[in-house]
This record gives structure tokens, sequence and C-alpha cells, in this order.
């Protein structure tokens, strides 16, 4: 069953005398429990597709079109109170840097509280029972305690455990996570990813997860999209984006990671950058860094469409997936 | 906590030793004490006389070692004038002073964190456009002008508030006499609080709009909305309080600094408080009671800033007393 299906969202920036877009007619589908990957180089646009789930962007940036159906109903066309009774009850959402998620001047107690209470009529009482189990859930030694402590107590990880009790207080259907580990310490990084992949499974929730990470996504979700200056360039099952991606860009994504690298050899970065909003590349955006890039791939934007297990966008694919199957055979 | 106690204490009496150190020096520069005491047609022998039993005689150091002396036991010197003990004179006039800085006090409380809230949220409605406008005008015009033009519309043009004096008090206790008991002590304090407020009330209606404006782009007010809590508790509960504190900082020293302020706005209504005053103290070279007026003032400034600082303290979860002290 679709929780939630994305269709055409366009998102752009309002500047002095126009406008930017930052998102290019993003189309993809969430299945009830699903989880999903989204990666791409910084400035791709994760972050700004995360919070338009939410209906949250903030000045500038605005939905320009498109329709985003949670259970069916429009978040675009939702009034600001709708919204609100959405948000933190049936999708939650985890920001990056818990150092600066949580408001320094309440307790953990005061912030779970509101929480349940901004939702549900509970009394005071039910509302630190509940959040005590959920403190439970995510390993926090002695909740009671806790409760009253502010968050400048915690360490990260402690308070990015509390941010995932906090997303999952009101058994939402959907978390997403915005890179939910970037700011922590290595250390930890991979027993938070663990303790989300446990609770998304046994709770039966559907997660969008951010990172640049693709060993993460491999590892936590089934499907993946990956994105490039605000489009959607490739998207299918994780399994075969990462053994057999077909786009150039994640072909070098994939080449850059440390895994695929012999030691003592360099890590092979995809030459260039990511252009900024107003100088998006006409044509395939990646065209300037692509090495098989042709004359119409510096004219024509290619659509997403199927090819072999997967969706891309790409006018070369074709040539690229034979060239590599006679690699594979030489 | 105890700790930090003690240090910020100690630094108060270390700003306070400074401050008796530059009344002294005034005391030992300003006016000859004979002349005040004896007049002009006394010999020079008399004078020389007196000067060696008061002590004019002695080394620096001995003087202001007995001036600070008789300052820790309350003798402040004596009013060449009311000839009576410097101290006395000021504390008599203090709480007319403190009243109206209390007045002025409420005013600034009362409507700059309503406004500075306000037009931190809704920065671009017409209603914002105006509160920003005045606050530049009420920030730009100096306090006795703005004095007399409120004397000159609402005391003589519409005759609605009396111009001068403190009106009807009643007795508390000690020298305290209070206007905030009768509707006449109501109407004679309202304008002069609200011409001592002019200044203040303009400058914090913009820093607490400014600070709000920063705390509502935080992270944490991000996340709040992403939890779906109310805007009305965002606002007030979330940003407000990480709004307030670094203004109860700015603010405590500024209500400090009002106290300084009463001389312009005491002598425009004719305010019997100690701003009135120390003025006509400074026109008869009444230099024991200058001098009190200045270490007095002095006091309650230090005072009002320790305080603030140990508030600041224990309203901010992140500043631990007991680790500041060690
Ligand atoms: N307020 C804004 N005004 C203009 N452009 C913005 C604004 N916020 C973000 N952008 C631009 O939108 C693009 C996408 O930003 P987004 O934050 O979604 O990137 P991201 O993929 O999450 O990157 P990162 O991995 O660094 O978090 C970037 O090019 C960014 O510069
Ligand atoms: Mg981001």
């Amino acid at each position: 069953m679709t929780l939630l299906s994305v269709r055409d969202l366009t998102v752009k920036f309002a500047t002095r005398d126009s406008s930017v877009t930052a998102l290019n007619r993003i189309s993809f589908d969430l299945a009830k429990g699903e989880r999903l990957g989204i990666v791409g180089e910084s400035g791709a646009g994760k972050s700004i597709t995360g919070f338009s789930l939410m209906n949250l962007l903030s000045r500038p940036g605005f939905i320009d079109n498109g329709t985003i159906l949670f259970q069916g109903d429009d978040i675009v066309k939702m009034s600001e109170s709708q919204m609100r009774s959405i948000r933190g009850n049936q999708m939650a959402m985890i920001f990056q840097d818990p150092m600066v998620t949580l408001n320094p001047v309440l307790t953990i107690g005061q912030q779970m509280v509101e929480t349940l209470r901004a939702h549900r009529k509970l009394s005071q009482k039910e509302a630190e029972q509940i959040a005590i189990v959920k403190l439970r859930e995510v390993y926090i030694p002695s909740p009671e305690d806790r409760l009253g402590q502010y968050p400048h107590e915690l360490s990260g990880g402690m308070r990015q455990r509390i941010v995932i009790a906090i997303a999952l207080l009101l058994d939402p259907q959907l978390i997403i996570a915005d890179e939910p580990t970037t700011a922590l310490d290595v250390t930890i990084q991979a027993d938070i990813m663990e303790l989300l992949l446990e609770l998304c499974q046994s709770n039966k929730v559907g997660l969008i997860l951010i990172t640049h990470d693709l060993g993460v996504v491999s590892q936590m979700t089934e499907r993946t999209l990956v994105m490039y200056a605000g489009k959607i360039i490739e998207a299918g099952r994780t399994r075969e984006i990462i053994n057999d991606p077909q786009h150039p860009y994640t072909q070098g994504l994939i080449n850059a990671l440390p895994q695929q690298t012999q030691p003592g050899n360099p890590l092979k970065q995809i030459p260039g950058n990511m252009p900024s909003l107003a100088a998006i590349p006409n044509g395939c955006a990646f065209n300037p860094r692509c090495e098989y890039a042709l004359d119409h791939c510096r004219t024509t934007a290619p659509e997403i469409v199927q090819y072999a297990h997967v969706e891309v966008a790409c006018h070369e694919v074709s040539r690229l997936h034979s060239d590599k199957s006679e690699e594979r055979s030489a | 906590m105890l700790a930090y106690l003690v240090k910020r204490v100690f630094q108060a009496v270390a700003v306070m030793f400074v401050i008796s150190l530059i009344g002294f020096a005034i005391q030992d520069n300003l006016g000859d004490p004979l002349r005040e005491l004896l007049g002009q047609s006394v010999s020079e022998e008399v004078r020389q006389e007196l000067r060696e039993e008061l002590g004019l005689n002695d080394s620096f150091v001995i003087q202001y070692t007995r001036f600070l002396g008789k300052a820790l036991q309350g003798d402040l010197g004596t009013s060449y004038f009311f000839k009576e003990p410097a101290l006395d004179v000021i504390l008599k006039k203090l709480p007319a002073t403190l009243e109206l800085v209390l007045g002025a006090t409420f005013i600034i409380v009362g409507f700059s964190v309503p406004l500075g809230v306000y037009t931190a949220i809704r920065p671009n409605t017409i209603l914002s456009r105006i509160i920003m406008g005045l606050s530049i005008v009420g920030i730009s015009v100096p306090v006795f002008l703005t004095a007399i033009l409120m004397i000159y519309v609402f005391a003589v043009g519409y005759g609605w508030f009396p111009s001068f004096g403190r009106g009807d008090l009643v007795h508390v206790f000690g020298y305290w006499e209070t206007n905030f008991a009768t509707l006449d002590g109501w109407s004679h304090i309202f304008l002069p609080s609200l011409a001592l407020a002019s200044i203040m009330l303009p400058l914090f209606i913009r820093l607490i709009r400014s600070e709000m404006m920063e705390v509502l782009q935080s992270e944490y007010v991000k996340y709040a909305r992403a939890k779906g809590i109310w805007p009305w508790r965002i606002y007030f509960v979330h940003a407000l309080k990480n709004t307030l504190l670094p203004v109860i900082t700015v603010g405590g020293v500024q209500i400090g600094t009002m106290v300084a302020y009463t001389i312009l706005t005491e002598t425009v209504f004719q305010w019997p408080g100690m701003g009135f005053m120390f003025l006509e103290a400074v026109n008869r070279v009444d230099t024991p009671l200058i001098v009190a007026y200045l270490i007095v003032v002095g006091f309650i400034f230090v005072v009002t800033n320790t305080i603030v600082d140990l508030i600041y303290g224990l309203v901010n979860p992140m500043v631990n007393l007991a680790r500041m002290g060690a």
C-alpha cells in the first residue's frame, strides 16, 4: 500500500527579481513501512526534499508545483493547522545535529511531553509515562531521571537517541532522518543507525534516510534515490543501485567509496563540483563532469526512464552499459 | 553556588572600593571645606588651626583611610547646606527616586516584551513598521525634551495629569512614602515614569525583536515546528525564554543606568528625589552631598548588576553556578 506519493514536486527559492529552482519535478513513491535512501553530494537538494514533505520550507523557499500525497491527502494543499496535526504525529523528523535540535532551556521531559500533548489529550502524568517507555526503547539508562535533565547534561549520542525517541512518541507512519549521524562521533554512528533500523523494522515505520554515505544506504534501506542538482537521476532497489549503478554520477559515487579503493591508492573522486542553483548547466546538469557526455547531453535534459533494473536519467546509458559489459567479459 | 556568590560579592566590593576612591578624590579637590564652614572673614591662624584639627594636612593615604573607615560606618560626611549627615539626606530622597525607576521599569517590561515579540513574529505588518519607526524617534529624542513635551501636551494642554511633585503619599516605613497607594499618587508618577522610560523602552523593544528574530531562525525552533507544537507555544515558550536570557543581562545594566537618568527627569518634573537633590547640591557646591550621592548611586549600580548576574545564573540551565565559582 502506498504511504507517500510525490509527483512532479518543484521547489523554488525566490530571489530579488526572479527565482531559482532547487527541486526540479521530483517524483517517487514510498510503500507503508518501506525504507528509502536519498543520496547525493552536498547541495543536491536532499534536505529541501525532506523539508518539503513536512511542508516546512523556510523563506524564501516555496513549493512551486506538484503534489505530495500522504495517505491519500495532498500536503501541498493542506492548511497550516491540518499540517501541524500531521507533523510530529504521523510524520516525524530527525535532524542532523542533536547538539542544536533540542531546546537548551527546556528539559528533556518538557520537550517530550509537549510533543505528546500537542497531538493527544493526555495528562502530564500519562504523557510522562509514555515518554519513559519510549526512552527505554532507545536504550537510555534510567529514563525516569532523564526527564528532569537539560540537553547540555547529555552526550551527543544520548541526545540523538532522545530525538529518535521523540520521533517515535506518537507511533508515526513515516520518519524522515536527515543525516542523523553526521554530527556524531564515528564510534557511535553505527550504533545509532542500527537502533534506527531496528526500531523502524519492529514498529513497521516508513523511513526516508538522507545521507552522503552509500554504505549506510545499502545497510539501511530497500530503495534508493540518487539526486543531482535538484533532480532524481537514478532510482531503484538499493541492491541494484549499489551493485550495478547505471548513471555515470552514481558510478562515480560508488567508485569514490573507500572500500572500492586499493589501500594506498588515492580515493577516486568525481572531478569538479555540484553546480550552484543559479548556474545549472543546460541539458544534463551533470554533463560538465561526465566523461561520456556528447553534444546532445549539453542541449537536452534526459528524462528518467526504466533501464535494466532501475530508473535512470541519462542519454548515454545504453552505450555505458555495453562498455561495462565488455569490460567485465574482457 | 556559594563559591560563585562569594566571588561575585568580592568583585562588587572591589568596584565599590574604586568608586570610593573617586569620591574621595572629588571631595579632596572640589571646593574648600574651610570656606564653607567658616566663611571668608577668619584669620589665617584660625584657619591653619582648624586645618590641623580636621586632619586636612595629613597625607592622602591617611585622609583616605579615615574617609573609608567613616564611610564603612555609614558616615559620608555632613551636608553643608542641610547641616545633616549626607547619607540621611540621600536616604530620605531615595524612595522617591526608586519608585520612579520602578514605575519606568514596569512600563519598560510591560510594553517591550509584547511589542518586541510582536514585531519579531510579524515583521512586515503596518503596525510593526509604525512601532519600529516610533522607537527610532524615542531613542533619538533626549529625555528632558520628551519630559517637557509631555508636560506641555498632557499636563498643560489636556490637563490629564499633574505636572510636578509626588501628590498624595502613603507612609510605608522609615523614610519610605509610596506613590502606588493612591490614585493621586499614580497620576503624579505616571508622566515622570513614562519620560524616564522613553529612551530605554524603544531600546528594549529593538533588542528583544532582534534577539527573537535570531532565535526564530534556530534549529530548535524549526525542530519544534517539525514536532507539530502550537505556534503560540513555540513563540512564548521555546523562543521567548531563549530571547530573554541575553536581554536580562543588558537589561539589568540599563536599569542601573536609569538611576542616573533620573537627574533630568526629576528636575523637569520637580520630583523630590535624589536626582533633583543632586543638581541642587551641585549648584550649592555641597561637596559632601555630591560625593555621598555618587557613592550611593555607585552602590545601587553594583548591587543591581550582581543581582542580575545571579538571576541570569539561576534561569539559565547552561550556567552551572557551582562550577563557575571554581
Ligand atoms: N534559503 C535558501 N536560499 C537559496 N538557496 C538555498 C536556500 N537553502 C538552500 N538553498 C540551496 O538549495 C540547494 C539544495 O540544498 P539542500 O540543503 O537540500 O542540499 P543537501 O542535498 O541537503 O546538501 P547537504 O548534503 O550539504 O545537506 C543548495 O544548492 C542550497 O544552496
Ligand atoms: Mg542537507
